[in-house]
């Protein structure tokens, strides 16, 4: 089958724009993140892991999409929900896993839980338990880049609700004035725990932020991961040649409560189940089979992989060691040499 | 046995949550000027359930679900009790306090002062507090000991059902800012609560346990530890006093010197990190004292480790004092007296 390249072409723009082993294996992150969190959820609620957990699933595309043209030196900040985020961003699930229940093999090492995965070795600065925490640490991960010379950039996640935070104003401004090779993406979906935007926030779109810093804003479909990519693209290339920031908006929904105890009184049945129509997974698996990328019995394939990988990685978890409790204060300081 | 005159009204149990429920309740219903402020406190009852339905009941006016907005939410409340309201702040987690420390420590607690007493903030916050829940290092810190440190704020920590409803009351009929800190594992718990409208006064410690042998002064949590201890002590022929210290700021004096003028044994037991504590004060309080004469035994300081609260639950638990360490510690300085 062959495939119109142009721009005005049907094809969507990651099919035209990246190679098929590049999107294989974006469907494959797609498929990992949701297994992942139905596997954290369900570790949950039968009691084997404890504290509470926020879970992306439904935003797939916004993680995936946004980390599709990034490099392992590239960094990103995360938010509290942040699996999504970590798994684009190439951490392994069952180091993501061990932490969650608690062990010393986890990426913290049984310190941090949920709130607090990172993986600095990928680029990703961690998740926050602090709505807004990341995003001016994101500017000066980004100032680093410019005074250091070096070509990354910095992708700061953070939700509908952390726009409200002074923190994301004192930050995009400052990244703006000094033109800093950052990209705010902001995962709408809709809420800010129970607070809707509508009843929280002055501006119809979190896009239109971006004009009271001067800075590029687009609103984009963040269920579709072509979208996505197409707009941080094009964000990433503005940031890596200098002229500043910019403000790219993923809107999205997350199917599951704000975290383990919502009772989801602020929304109706018939919201979240028209959202869990635009599934961003057999969506996108639609376009790569209908544009020859993928096989049918590729993509069950993969289906079937990602559910291996995540079984494997629980029983990784589940048998690791536990933290030695006399190492309780490690860490708190860096050890230096007498 | 409290050393404040018992309440003469008919009781009922209720959680630790719900008496705070009903105490927010009387004063919405009997002043107009009363209002609630916080996140997601109205339609999604508070994260912690406290709220409750009481948006349905007084409206959304007076129930007011502020963005995710800690500096300036804390700051609005500021404002609005400067100028006649009487706002009761909630913060959805005491860490967050952090974001809001401007308006806490240079605002509310010195306007009064700075404008030679034209002013008063009657504010009263509310800080969901403690480790326990598996919610990490920026979800689980006891920060009483910084909020403290700063003359202006009156600082409580009510540790039984009926106390936070009496302390939240007397929090409103006070004309400065008040600080209540609530230990999130107290929320459940539950009590015997006078019915109707009664205040606690700020300012008083309990004992609630008389003793001979050694003094242990409690906060909030560790009061209940250390009445556990106390009865296991009891078993060994040692008579443990347990002083509930209910107030921070202003601690009371008497009854911690009149305890330890008695039994000649101090133990401090409190949750926020043992360094420059809240013991410390204690501490300091009795060696600065006549009542230092009466000590048999070196004080001794049960607080927090030095460390963030970690995730992994065997860590969390060694991260804060526990009934073993209650019962080490007095045993310890009990010697030679049983
Ligand atoms: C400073 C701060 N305030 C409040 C919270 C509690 N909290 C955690 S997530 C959240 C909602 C965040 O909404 P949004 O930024 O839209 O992200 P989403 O959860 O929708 O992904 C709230 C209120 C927090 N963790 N930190
Ligand atoms: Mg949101």
């Amino acid at each position: 089958m062959s495939i119109d390249m142009t721009e005005d072409s049907n094809v969507p723009y990651a099919i035209r724009t990246y190679p098929p082993e590049k999107l294989k294996d974006a469907l494959r992150k797609m498929y990992l993140i949701r297994k992942f969190e139905e596997g954290a959820e369900d570790s949950y609620t039968r009691g084997l892991i404890h504290g509470t957990m926020h879970l992306c699933i439904g935003q797939e595309a916004s993680s995936v999409g946004t980390c599709l043209s990034l490099t392992d030196s590239d960094k990103i900040t995360s938010t509290h929900r942040g699996h999504g985020h970590c798994i684009a961003k190439g951490a392994d699930v069952a180091k993501m896993f061990a932490e969650f229940f608690g062990k010393e093999t986890g990426y913290c090492r049984g310190r941090g839980g949920s709130m607090h995965i990172a993986d600095p070795s990928k680029g990703n600065l961690g998740a926050n338990g602090i709505v807004g925490g990341g995003l001016p640490i994101a500017v000066g991960a980004a100032l680093s880049a410019k005074r250091l010379g070096r070509d990354d950039v910095t992708i700061c996640f953070f939700g509908d609700g952390a726009n409200n935070e002074g923190a994301f104003h004192e930050s995009v401004n400052m990244a703006a004035v000094w033109k800093l090779p950052v990209v705010f993406v902001c995962e709408n979906n809709k809420y800010g725990m129970s607070t809707s935007i509508d009843r929280s926030t002055s501006v119809k779109s979190i896009a239109d932020r971006a004009k009271g810093y001067d800075i590029p804003g687009v609103s984009v479909d963040g269920n579709d991961i072509s979208a996505v990519a197409e707009a941080i693209e094009t964000a990433v290339a503005r940031a890596r040649a200098g002229e500043g920031p910019s403000l790219v908006e993923n809107v999205t929904y997350r199917w599951r409560g704000h975290s383990k105890s919502d009772r989801n009184r602020y929304r109706t049945k018939e919201e979240i189940s028209d959202w869990m129509e635009r599934d961003p997974i057999p969506r996108f698996a639609a376009d790569l089979v209908s544009h020859g990328i993928l096989s049918d019995a590729e993509v069950a394939e993969l289906d079937a992989d990602t559910d291996r990988e995540i079984a494997e990685a629980i029983d990784f978890a589940r048998s690791g060691p536990d933290p030695d409790i006399s190492a309780l204060t490690r860490d708190v300081y860096t050890e230096t040499a007498a | 046995m409290n050393t404040h005159a018992t309440i003469e009204a008919p009781t009922r149990e209720l959680s630790y949550a719900e008496a705070i429920r009903e105490a927010m309740d009387i004063a919405l219903g009997s002043d107009e000027a009363v209002v609630l402020m916080g996140e997601d406190i109205g339609v999604y009852g508070g994260a912690f359930q406290v709220t409750g339905d009481l948006v349905h009941k007084y409206g959304e006016d007076r129930v007011i679900d502020t963005p995710i907005s800690e500096l300036g939410g804390a700051g609005v409340a500021v404002g609005a009790a400067l100028t006649g309201l009487k706002p009761i702040f909630e913060f959805q987690f005491s860490d967050f306090a952090a974001l809001a420390m401007e308006q806490i420590v240079n605002q509310a607690a010195k306007v009064r002062y700075m404008l030679g007493g034209a002013v008063s903030v009657p504010v009263v916050m509310r800080f969901p507090a403690g480790s326990g829940t598996g919610a990490a290092a920026q979800h689980s810190q006891s920060i009483e000991a910084w909020l403290g440190h700063v003359p202006g704020l009156k600082v409580v920590q009510p540790s039984t059902p009926e106390d936070v409803k009496g302390m939240l009351l007397a929090a409103l009929e006070d004309p400065d800012p008040v600080m209540i800190f609530e230990h999130k594992i107290l929320y459940k718990m539950k009590g015997h609560v006078p019915e109707g409208y009664y205040t606690t006064p700020i300012g008083k410690a309990a004992i609630r346990r008389e003793g001979k042998d050694l003094s242990i002064v409690a906060t909030s949590l560790m009061v209940h530890k250390a009445l556990a201890a106390a009865e296991t002590l009891a078993g060994e022929g040692i008579d443990a006093e347990v002083i509930d210290l209910r107030t921070v700021r202003p601690m009371d004096r008497e009854t911690v010197l009149n305890s330890v003028r008695k039994t000649g044994r101090l133990v401090c037991v409190y949750e926020g990190v043992k360094t420059l504590g809240i013991g410390a004060e204690i501490s300091a309080m009795v060696a600065e004292s006549d009542a230092f004469d009466f000590l048999d035994a070196p004080i001794i300081r049960l607080g927090g480790a030095e460390c963030p609260i970690p995730y992994n639950p065997e860590l969390e638990k060694a991260a804060v004092p526990q009934i073993p360490d209650i019962l080490e510690a007095a045993r310890a300085i009990a010697k030679g007296h049983v």
